[in-house]
């Protein structure tokens, strides 16, 4: 997730990209970068590390914690409380008190919309503690998180207070003497899980529109993740949100997270991440309350280059489109399919670029990629690189972790990469892309579209023509044309296969926060119908 | 336009605002052209009065053709080679959101402002017109980035989708009831859309304008977004809905001069028009009705801004059963009805905005009595100085008398009985007009019925005045055409341009 960005355009505010990296220190030579200048990356005070429930911030029932890393060190930087199951019930009583007793969902939508207006002011105010909170705990690039996920946080908050006095039903023409119209009413308790790649971004794409559709809701943020969350948490009770609408509940899958799919008293889940997870959420509702269920899954995008392409700038795409954010994005490109005439060129540049591309501390300005999130996801990027080097693909760059402690890995690049192989099937979630030679436009179509994900596509071409054909052939919830994570708040997103369903962000955002109800009652004998 | 009924009750405000006349401190008076208060090129100047004297308040720069070409030029500037109609929408939003805030802090300021030059109530003002305005700039600061076009299932092997564009300069002329309601009414749309405008503010009430034209530059709009230009309908009003460089004019005001600007458009460069004009809009109270809630709410739609509203519940239809009890408690609360000083807050109904409508009412009442329809309360001055009028109320009005068809604009209600819901439909359908129209009954079956029937914009059923900016209002018939608030509102400065591309050969359409 990110917000509008496009081409090479994508780096942080020192403008390193492409094949522009400065090469300071000699580049990217498996050793990663000390921190020098801006934020010094030492750990700020963490003042929220409890659950927050109905306003307050409470330990956990059982009183356990557990820990969150630094993953640049694998430091502990703080041990949060650790919802279970008998914290999930408290902050579900909270919400189900706030809306069916509370002033919330009974409030004017433009009054909401004016205390979310205020909420948005304090996140913005409170900026530059939100991005050192989310670049320490999740080893975001602190230069991106400032301008990139803080703004879109704070805009996300503005679009849906904007949002929220223009919910509208429609009235109904029926066939027969009848009057009707459908009254669209806020679901009741949202639940919301959110992953770790874009911790606060997550946060407010499924809180802003349940706010602004009048739910109440309780978040677990994942746990390699869980301050922002709690940051915003005490903020939004700043701004004026009534409690118990919101409650956080910090804590793990299989206990916390699991308490709220299957609670009998949640009206509704929205859940980003992993495919795998998104089928016990789904499960978790068959199984207790039947409550409607969106789920915004794992992708396998691809990027299509075409042979009319500018190299230079489909290259910078690709880098930006497969490493931004290390890899750690469910939008990445990680299959790379380029035209036979180009191919060569292309894959030159793509080597060389990643090769220039600094691994490193995410606080020091110059550096292009954080460490992976945890030691799972590192190791599991790992295992892949194994995988496609024992499937015989061939590893052009990279290949291998870097640096002397914490999670980092270098940018690779695999070729000779079938259609078959497991990289090229399964979501790796890291810093690897796989690159693959076409021939035909009908053959790009048929291999994108390989996939049991659905969720982006790129296009590079300069043919109008051949824009077209792909955008409509592609079954993706967005295709981006010569361009890539161009995200707005104004555009759905959300995936299509086993991508998952149901959109995030835009006005289609709050139809997963809505029931539509049909009221009908009969005209007798009107003299105009 | 207002808020629900039950907003007024004057007397519900105890603290009265004291002896002498307030009379606010006059800051703008100057015409504003590309961010600057600039005199008239002909150097003339017009007089505003406060209509509880008939004082001269201020003098403001009278603008004509001369100073609307320079508005229409800045105004074009600023929408071809400016940022505002290129700033995403949620820039746009954003500064409109701050302007909303600087009008909050000034709200006092401004609320007196259009007492002392529309002899509005000051506590209205503070608790009505001015949130209203800013509820309604807010909605749309909200809407500039949620203006969508629709892609197209094109047959054929076609790519198609529509963009929807600020249609460019936009004329804007607003009446003198509501001189803050009427100005965001207009500008919070077109700003949102990202035209430019140039507004022309009633010669009655020109200094609210002048107020928010300055806050909007101290928000950060950009110098020539918006320019107001006070003056006369004659000259100023009649230079911008003939220019051949505005690209649409709208307009809330009378039927006759609605209809003055469409010809000036048909003449000119068929600029878009849209009129939000007269009413005479019927209020139907059944039977089945709490009798002292009907009094309340017909009371309130007749004499809320002293008649001076284009949706004036001014035409009252009362069932036969209850009509008796009706007219006593009407006419007790007409003659409870306070007339006096707007700013004092025990004042239910201030004067007339000025002496030509005080006469035009006046006239009005000759008429009624001459028609022959009974004068049960009012029906003369209130007051010995001032254009105050006492609440009047005709019974035995008949369908083709003069009061009952034509638009007084003052605090007359005519009252009629009637036997069954098919004869009220088609006598609340006997208008040339079409802006709105009241319904008081406990019955669905009734409400649905007449709801379905009656051709009007906006029906209320057991309210009245319930504006939201979320719900579109405009007129059937000869009230206009378009649509204000709501996101339909929109469409009135957005042009619509469709994209088709060729797209041959797709596996997949």
């Amino acid at each position: 997730m990110a917000g509008e960005r496009n081409g090479g355009e994508v780096q942080p505010a020192n403008g390193v990209h492409g094949g522009e990296v400065q090469p300071v220190n000699g580049g990217h030579g498996g050793e990663v970068q000390p921190v020098n200048g801006g934020h010094g990356g030492e750990v700020p005070e963490i003042r929220y590390t409890k659950l927050f429930i109905n306003g307050r911030f409470v330990d956990a029932v059982s009183g356990k914690t557990f820990e969150t890393r630094d993953p640049r060190t694998g430091d502990v930087i703080a041990t949060v409380a650790e919802g279970d199951k008998a914290d999930v019930d408290l902050a579900v009583a909270a919400a189900r008190e706030a809306f069916d007793h509370g002033k919330w969902p009974r409030m004017a939508g433009s009054e909401r919309g004016r205390i979310m207006l205020k909420y948005a002011d304090l996140v913005e105010q409170h900026a530059e503690e939100l991005a050192v909170l989310e670049s320490l705990d999740a080893g975001k690039l602190l230069a991106v998180v400032r301008v990139l996920d803080v703004v879109s946080c704070v805009s996300s908050l503005r679009y849906f207070a904007g949002a929220a006095d223009k919910i509208h039903g429609e009235t109904l023409k029926m066939s027969r003497q009848l009057q009707g119209y459908t009254l669209r009413e806020p679901l009741g308790v949202a639940g919301l899980i959110t992953p770790w790649n874009f911790p606060s971004i997550m946060f407010f794409s499924k809180v802003s529109p349940a706010l602004a559709a009048g739910c109440t809701m309780v978040v677990k943020p994942a746990e390699q993740t869980p301050l922002t969350a709690l940051f915003l948490a005490h903020l939004a009770k700043q701004a004026g949100v009534p409690d118990g609408v919101i409650n956080v509940i910090t804590g793990f899958g299989p206990t916390a997270g699991a308490a709220i799919a299957s609670h009998m008293d949640v009206n509704m889940v929205g859940f980003t991440g992993s495919t795998e997870v998104g089928r016990l959420i789904l499960e978790a509702s068959a199984k207790s309350n039947l409550k409607p269920v969106s789920l915004e899954l794992g992708g396998k995008s691809p990027l299509i280059v075409f042979d009319d392409a500018d190299v230079d700038m489909a290259v910078d795409l690709a880098v930006s489109a497969s490493l931004f954010n290390k890899g750690e994005a469910c939008v990445a490109a990680s299959r790379i399919y380029v035209q036979e005439s180009i191919y060569d060129r292309f894959e030159k540049k793509l080597g060389d670029t990643m090769k220039s591309w600094i691994v490193g501390d995410p606080f020091d300005p110059r550096v292009n990629q954080g460490p992976q999130v945890d030691k799972a996801q590192y190791e599991r990027v790992l295992s892949f690189i194994e995988h496609g080097k024992a499937e015989g693909a061939t590893v052009l760059t990279g290949g291998k972790a870097c640096g002397k402690g914490g999670y980092y890995i270098e940018p690779t690049i695999f070729t000779d990469v079938k259609d078959d192989m497991i990289i090229a099937k399964e979501e790796i979630f890291g810093p690897v892309v796989c690159l693959m030679k076409f021939k035909t436009e009908e053959e790009a179509i048929a291999r994108a579209n390989d996939t049991r994900y659905g969720l982006a596509a790129g296009v590079v071409t300069k043919n109008i023509n051949v824009a077209n054909r792909m955008t409509r052939s592609i079954r993706a919830g967005v295709v981006w044309v010569n361009c890539y994570f161009a995200m707005d708040n104004d555009c759905p997103f959300g995936g299509r296969k086993m991508s998952g369903f149901g959109k995030d962000l835009s006005m289609h955002a709050l139809d997963k926060f809505l029931a539509v109800k049909a009221v009908v009652t009969p005209v007798h004998d009107s003299p105009w119908m | 336009m207002g808020s629900n009924g039950d907003c007024v009750n004057g007397k519900a405000a105890a603290a009265a605002a004291g002896g002498g006349l307030v009379v606010p401190e006059i800051r703008f008076t100057k015409l504003f052209i590309n961010g600057e208060f600039v005199d008239a090129v002909s150097g003339k100047s017009f007089e505003t009065r406060d209509p509880r004297t008939g004082e001269v308040l201020a003098h403001v720069a009278e603008a004509d053709k001369d100073d609307v070409d320079r508005a229409v030029v800045a105004a074009r500037e600023a929408f071809e080679h400016g940022k505002w109609p290129r700033m995403s929408g949620y820039e746009r939003g954003r500064l409109m959101n701050k302007l909303a805030d600087l009008m909050e802090e000034h709200a006092d300021e401004l609320a007196a402002l259009d007492g002392a030059d529309a002899g509005k109530l000051l506590l209205l003002g503070k608790i009505i017109d001015i949130p209203s305005a800013v509820q309604m700039l807010r909605y749309y600061a909200g809407a500039a980035d949620k203006i969508h076009g629709e892609s197209l299932r094109v047959a054929g092997k076609y790519q198609g989708y529509t963009l929807k564009e600020p249609i460019g300069v936009v004329g804007i002329i607003t009446p003198w009831n509501f001189p803050t309601m009427m100005f965001f009414l207009k500008v919070s749309p077109a700003l949102a859309a990202g035209c430019t405008v140039v507004v022309k503010p009633a010669e009655q009430t020109p200094l609210s304008a002048l107020y928010y034209a300055h806050l909007a530059k101290l928000a950060g709009i950009p110098d020539g977004v918006i320019n107001v230009v006070p003056g006369f309908g004659p000259t100023a009003g009649a230079a911008i809905t003939s220019h051949m460089d505005v690209d649409s004019v709208t307009f809330t005001g009378s039927t006759e001069i609605g209809r003055t600007i469409m010809e000036a458009s048909a003449r000119s460069n068929l600029k878009m028009v849209s009129l939000e004009l007269g009413g005479k809009s019927p209020m139907m109270i059944f039977d089945d009705a709490d009798v002292d809630m009907a009094v309340n709410l017909s009371k309130l739609a007749i004499f809320y801004n002293k008649g001076e509203i284009c949706v004036a519940g001014s035409r009252v239809y009362v069932q036969e059963g209850i009509y008796d009890e009706y007219v006593k408690k009407a006419v007790e609360a007409a003659k409870n009805w306070k007339v006096g000083d707007p700013f004092d807050a025990t004042t239910n109904m201030g004067p007339q905005v000025d002496k030509v409508q005080f006469e035009r009412v006046l006239k009005y009442i000759e008429i009624g009595k001459r028609e022959g329809a009974t004068l049960l309360t009012g029906g003369k001055p209130a007051g010995d100085k001032g254009y105050y009028i006492e609440p009047t109320i005709f019974a035995d009005v008949k369908e083709d008398m003069q009061i009952a068809q034509e638009e007084i604009f003052g605090p007359v209600m005519s009252l009629m009985k009637f036997k069954t819901v098919d004869e009220v439909i088609q006598k609340a359908n006997c208008s040339k007009y079409g802006l709105a129209a009241g319904i008081i009954t406990k019955n669905l079956d009734i409400a649905n019925r007449v709801s379905r029937s009656v051709k009007a914009g906006t029906v209320w059923v057991n309210c009245y005045f319930a504006f939201d900016p979320d719900a579109p209002f405009g007129g059937y018939k000869m009230s206009g055409f378009g649509r204000d608030q709501g996101m339909l509102a929109l469409d009135k400065y957005l042009q619509v341009k469709s994209v088709i591309t060729a797209l041959p050969d797709s596996p997949w359409y």
